[in-house]
């Protein structure tokens, strides 16, 4: 029972986490139909300066996660002006070299900058501790991750499903042409989705250092496990990234405490039965 | 670096004079064994490379099938090669034959699942494959060696006569002219009807649907013919180097194959020699220069490679020519 309820937070927790790095991602390929394996890399940035501020500046963590945030996306704004913009017009297959070549320069800067070692961003003593719920006593940090997970899936809904951002949002996923011809600023849509993506990579980033260590080559490692979440939730689909968040991290944490030993094949041989029966993800649209 | 230097002539002269392709090809060949004598074991890696991105040129290039996981068919081919020269036999031609049959035999086990997927899911099945064959190699320690690698690779004479040498020169050799036979077969399979209609499916399965072809079997086909040669290279490695380690299922190896692809530009088999040979080479140069920031270089090249040439460096004298021709 109690290694049941250790599965389930913790790999909620880490579902929360993929959820908030991989929902960006999903949208950006939903909407603006680009395979962005540069991705991760936001998620970098946020920590590599999160971890910059707090060790080098000796910033408080309250202080430093924020403007992590802050500098990812201040850095996804004139990247999707000036490069992703012409990037969209490529092939497939143009894309993932753009993509990956923008993601080499990402890995190069940080390790230029902070080195190849782990980047570490030492929990403030408030999340630290651990909090007693009666019956048993879990680490704060598990809960908040959730907590934050659901304000930002709860965000998400009203921001797509309650302003006329949300409207226009939808409008251009479902067809762009239409949408930019009854007076909708796509691009302007565009620059704004793939920011609010980049910004809350950066906040998966930061809060799930403890799962995911910060490192320069953290786009690369981590890049498959972001792209699987988009396959299985379906392109575009948030609630479809969130479900598929929440599965694959349960399913690798269980995996992982159940059969140590053949983890990673119990946890591929899933996703290859569940993408051969539903190729189109949980809530894909047919490509 | 006489390599990038000569790339652009070999691609221009091809169109018109019949085998002048495969004459420059030896002769870059031959006059790279003679400028780089010591860099022997690199060329050979090289070579071996370039098999591994002809494979996936055929997978991708010619039949459109997006693929990050190539080394699920290389990793095969190079385990079944170190089996057979630990268990059976040293004699380097049927250890080759050995490895192109697991290539092949994984490939067609997994693109009967694979090959009815498209797209983000493909990709990421693809993957998911060769992740499962890397933990697969990791836990059979007992047959594999596991994460210390497979070792007590022997080789025989090949073909009885020329002895495996300390500086590597039978290694390139052998290597060269098992490369160069499979691009002989693979040029002619571009222009044989199976690659015709390969292409055909790349643009348009449903009309080549609508036309009778039986786009599944033949997709299932160019992915098993890959994984052959795929299967071929990873038997290549194993021989040359003599240790099998885990790294041959790497995705670092599928993706790094797939970059030089793109690079090269893909669909044109001298794409993948091209780009194969420069990504290599800048990437060698770079990492002995600078080992802390060569990633800068690679990145800057991929960009501009992206931005400028988006058909690939093969493009580049189509392009030269165009703009030399625009401004006079």
């Amino acid at each position: 029972m109690s290694l049941f309820f250790n599965i389930l937070i913790d790999g909620i927790a880490y579902g929360m986490i993929l959820f908030m790095i991989a929902v960006g991602l999903s949208v950006t390929m939903g909407l603006m139909r680009v395979i962005n394996l540069a991705h991760g890399g936001f998620a970098l940035v946020g920590g590599a300066v999160a971890h910059w501020l707090m060790v080098a500046q000796s910033m408080s963590f309250w202080v430093a996660a924020p403007l992590g945030v802050a500098a990812s996306v201040a850095l996804a704004w004139p990247l999707e002006r000036l490069i992703y913009r012409r990037i969209y017009g490529f092939g497939d297959l143009q894309q993932v070299l753009a993509t990956i070549g923008l993601t080499f320069l990402m890995i190069a800067t940080v390790n230029r900058l902070l080195g190849s070692t782990l980047l570490a961003l030492p929990l403030p003593e408030l999340l630290a501790q651990s909090v007693d719920l009666g019956f048993r006593t879990l680490p704060l940090h598990r809960l908040v991750v959730i907590g934050v997970g659901l304000a930002v899936i709860a965000g998400l809904w009203l921001l797509i499903d309650r302003t006329r951002f949300g409207i226009r949002l939808r409008a251009a996923v479902d067809n762009r042409s239409a949408a930019s011809a009854i007076g909708i600023n796509t691009g302007l849509i565009y620059s704004a989705t793939f920011c609010l993506g980049a910004g809350l990579a950066a906040l998966g980033g930061i809060l799930g250092a403890e799962m995911l260590p910060i490192e320069a080559y953290y786009p690369l490692r981590y890049m498959v496990l972001f792209l699987i979440v988009v396959a299985v939730g379906g392109m575009g689909s948030i609630s479809g990234s969130f479900a598929a968040a929440l599965g694959l991290g349960i399913l690798d944490t269980a995996t992982r405490y159940l059969v140590p030993d053949f983890g990673t094949i119990f946890f591929y041989g899933c996703i290859i039965l569940f993408l051969a029966l539903r190729p189109n993800g949980l809530w894909g649209r047919t490509a | 670096m006489s390599d990038t230097t000569l790339t652009p002539k070999r691609t221009r002269t091809i169109a018109g004079i019949p085998f002048l392709g495969e004459a420059i090809l030896i002769a870059v060949v031959i006059g790279a064994y003679f400028l780089f004598p010591y860099n022997l074991a690199f060329l050979t890696r090289i070579l071996i490379m370039v098999l591994l991105v002809l494979s996936l040129d055929l997978v991708l290039g010619f039949a459109g099938i997006a693929t990050l996981g190539q080394a699920a068919m290389y990793g095969p081919g190079a385990y079944a090669a170190g089996l057979f020269a630990v268990h059976v036999s040293g004699a380097p031609l049927p250890g080759l034959v050995v490895g192109a049959v697991a290539g092949a035999a994984l490939a067609f086990l997994s693109g009967l699942v694979l090959m009815r997927a498209k797209g983000l899911t493909l990709i990421m099945l693809t993957i998911a494959v060769a992740s499962i064959c890397l933990e697969i190699a990791n836990k059979a320690r007992d047959v594999t060696g596991g994460a210390d690698g497979l070792r007590g690779i022997r080789m025989e004479p090949v073909a009885g006569l020329f002895e495996f040498d300390f500086i590597g020169k039978t290694a390139y050799w052998y290597v060269f002219v098992v490369v160069f036979v499979v691009f002989l077969l693979l040029k002619r399979l571009a222009n044989a009807p199976l690659g015709q209609s390969l292409r055909g499916i790349h643009e348009s399965p449903e009309r080549m649907a609508a036309i009778g072809a039986p786009v599944y079997r033949r997709l299932v086909l160019a992915y098993t013919l890959g994984g052959g040669i795929a299967g071929i290279a990873g038997a290549l490695a194993a021989q040359v180097t003599q240790l099998v380690s885990l790294e041959v299922y790497s995705f670092n190896l599928s993706a790094e194959a797939l970059i030089m692809l793109i690079l090269g530009g893909t669909g044109r088999l001298y794409g993948a020699i091209i780009g194969t040979v420069i990504f290599m080479t800048v990437h060698h140069v770079a990492a002995a220069a600078d080992p802390f920031n060569w990633l800068f270089l690679i990145g800057f090249m991929v960009l501009g490679v992206v931005f400028c040439l988006p058909k690939g460096l093969a493009h580049l004298p189509t392009a030269l020519t165009r703009l030399v021709r625009g401004r006079a």
